[in-house]
């Protein structure tokens, strides 16, 4: 492997992504490096989910490539959960299943091991994403909105991807457990060596769990790098956005 | 390269030196296990186990995790082990691996089975003794809007008993005609052809009139309308539960009992007498076309014999039964989907029951029916 490949988790070059007469993404390129949590922002209805799901491949593309761990995306196929989990902004979870066969769901599909060793590991990442062994028998149905993200978290890392997709992890829980979110996905990703890939509005979550922030405005990536940076940056677009009313009020707080 | 996992045990007197070598991954999982089984015995034997990570060259929760039961079946039985030679970038991984499974899972007790039996027919019996105070309830809240609307009928949802009215009854007639058609057809060649053998063919149009008429009319097409609409009422109302629909309409202080269900199960009232009677008509022709191409009995034949046979009594028996079998056909599909819970699969379960449930109470209806006309001689 060559060391430009090795570097990237995720290329994404040229992307041309549109429905009907309306272009969505527009020549849009975007390298996301190993090992790092990038938060990506953006307008309401702008495009940020239709990327990660191009990404992901639930939208066909109309030009351009993408390069998933070195290798163009499509040829996933039934692997595709020990390449990437995703973490859906609503969770996703299967509500016939269980809390535990809800995790242990992919372990299924894609290895042959015994139903001791699958037990354990199913406990084990409830465990890691901070859930009781006690909560394994619950359905979907009977959990809070918290506990649906950890359980879904739990889900996407069951093979232990290299990559982590997140669609709004934050969205819908209180600030306290959105921080504790945010500070499990930071241990989360040192433990295991995740990239992550984050779609998210929470100012808080950008400044201290991300490790760089891409903008996205006009279907094109506009700003790309740490939040410092971003708030030095002169698109009017992102001087609107993070330096807004509510988005200053916070970071005079954060100060 | 070297990926292929390995586990080599070197045993010297008490101590056992563990050595796992290449990629302690998920997708090993097979030899994973293997191997960890083959040095189980060997660990049971030592009484120091010494893990010595600086083979690995990948690994993964599941690697860890295997290697971590290891150490603690040494552990458990009161031996002394310890990871050595742990690479940075894996000791936060097994770090977090020792914290978890540290809790054995709780004992599930076993229930008394012939409990277990009593528990679940005491629950049966409160379930039935349920549905049937819902059913009296939704009867009961039918009736209260039904006064509302006959003391105000501005308030009559008067567009969404037409659009359901279309949807219900419009929409349903060319499948209900066409099934009833078929089985008008294949009552009146089962006649023929059985009749034939005592010559009493000319009796089949009087079976295919009184039964299609009285009995068979009426319910093919309040079963088939239970399975149309009654279905698609419990999914609409329960996707509109499930996505706090009809909380949003309690707010705003409108019954939606008001809204929703009264024009659905009106409708339901007002169509099934009118396809009821498309039913029976297109069974009547059925059977006629048979009696022509099957029975050698031409229509002028089949019409007169019709006219003897049956008399408005028959057809009446038939129609009066169809809006009560509609009524319960809207207050079940209404009901169950209103007690849809938040999961899909409930949404499921519901609709599922409130089909099974109006077909069966039809049926129990029809039979009711049967008797009650018995005995005023009807």
């Amino acid at each position: 492997m060559d060391v430009a490949q090795d570097q990237f988790a995720i290329r994404v070059h040229d992307l041309v992504v549109g429905f009907g007469r309306q272009t969505v993404l527009d020549h849009l390129s975007l390298d996301v490096r190993r090992g790092e949590i990038l938060g990506l922002v953006g307008a309401s209805g702008g495009g940020k989910s239709v990327l990660m799901r191009t990404i992901i491949g639930l939208i066909p593309r109309q030009g351009g490539t993408i390069e998933v761990m070195g290798q163009p995306t499509g040829g996933h196929g039934r692997g595709a959960a020990t390449i990437w989990g995703i973490l859906f902004q609503q969770g996703a979870l299967f509500s016939s299943l269980t809390v535990r066969q809800n995790v242990q769901f992919p372990l299924r599909e894609n290895l042959v091991l015994s139903q001791e060793l699958m037990d354990e590991i199913a406990i084990a990442k409830l465990e890691m994403v901070g859930l009781r062994p006690q909560d394994a028998d619950k359905y979907p149905a009977e959990l809070s909105g918290g506990m649906t993200k950890r359980v879904a978290l739990a889900r996407a890392l069951a093979l232990d991807p290299p990559i982590l997709f997140l669609d709004e992890p934050t969205s819908g829980l209180d600030p306290i457990a959105a921080g504790d979110f945010d500070v499990l996905i930071k241990t989360l990703q040192k433990t295991l060596g995740l990239t992550v890939f984050m779609v998210t509005h929470d100012l808080a979550s950008l400044t201290t769990v991300c490790d760089r922030v891409a903008a996205l405005a006009d279907g094109k990536i506009v700003a790309i790098g740490p939040m410092r940076e971003l708030l030095q940056s002169e698109h009017p677009w992102v001087r609107a956005y993070f330096h807004g009313k509510r988005s200053q009020m916070l970071q005079h707080e954060m100060r | 390269m070297n990926h292929e996992p390995l586990l080599l045990a070197t045993p010297s007197g008490d101590a056992l030196n563990l050595r796992p070598e290449g990629r302690w991954t998920a997708a090993n999982v097979v030899t994973l296990e293997t191997l960890s089984r083959s040095v189980g015995a060997d660990v049971d034997r030592s009484r120091v186990v010494t893990l010595d990570m600086s083979g690995v060259s990948a690994l993964d929760t599941l690697g860890a995790w295997v290697l971590e039961k290891l150490s603690r079946r040494a552990a458990a039985s009161g031996k002394s082990a310890e990871f050595v030679g742990v690479a940075d970038h894996f000791s936060g991984l097994l770090d977090e691996v020792r914290q978890v499974n540290r809790h054995a899972p709780l004992p599930v007790a076993a229930p008394n089975p012939v409990l277990a039996r009593l528990g679940d027919l005491g629950k049966a019996t409160a379930g039935a003794r349920e549905d049937i105070t819902i059913f009296l309830q939704m009867l009961g809240a039918l009736f209260m809007a039904l006064i509302g609307v006959l003391r105000r009928p501005r308030s009559l949802r008067l567009t969404s008993l037409i659009y359901q009215l279309y949807r219900i009854g419009w929409q349903a007639i060319p499948i209900i005609a066409l099934i009833t058609f078929l089985i008008g057809a294949i009552i009146a060649q089962q006649g023929f052809f059985h009749f034939r053998r005592f010559g009493a063919e000319s009796y089949t149009v009087d079976m295919v009139g009184i039964l299609v008429l009285r009995e068979l009319g009426v319910l093919i097409v309040a079963i088939m309308v239970a399975g149309r609409s009654g279905s698609a009422y419990t999914a609409e109302l329960g996707s509109m539960k499930m996505r706090e629909e009809i909380d949003a309409l309690s707010t705003m202080g409108l019954d939606p009992v008001d809204v929703l269900i009264l024009p659905r199960v009106a409708a339901l009232v007002i169509a099934l007498p009118i396809l009821t009677f498309i039913g029976s008509i297109a069974a009547l022709y059925g059977g006629g076309l048979v009696a022509q191409f099957y029975g050698d009995m031409g229509p002028a034949i089949y019409i007169a014999r019709l006219h003897e046979a049956i008399s408005v009594t028959h057809f009446k028996v038939g129609i009066l039964k169809a809006p009560f079998m509609a009524l319960v056909i809207g207050i079940v599909a209404c009901s169950e989907g209103l007690r849809v819970k938040g999961s899909a699969e409930s949404l499921g379960r519901q609709t599922t029951t409130s089909v099974v449930k109006s077909i069966f109470l039809v049926i129990v209806l029809d039979g009711l029916f049967a008797i009650f006309f018995a005995s005023i001689g009807m």
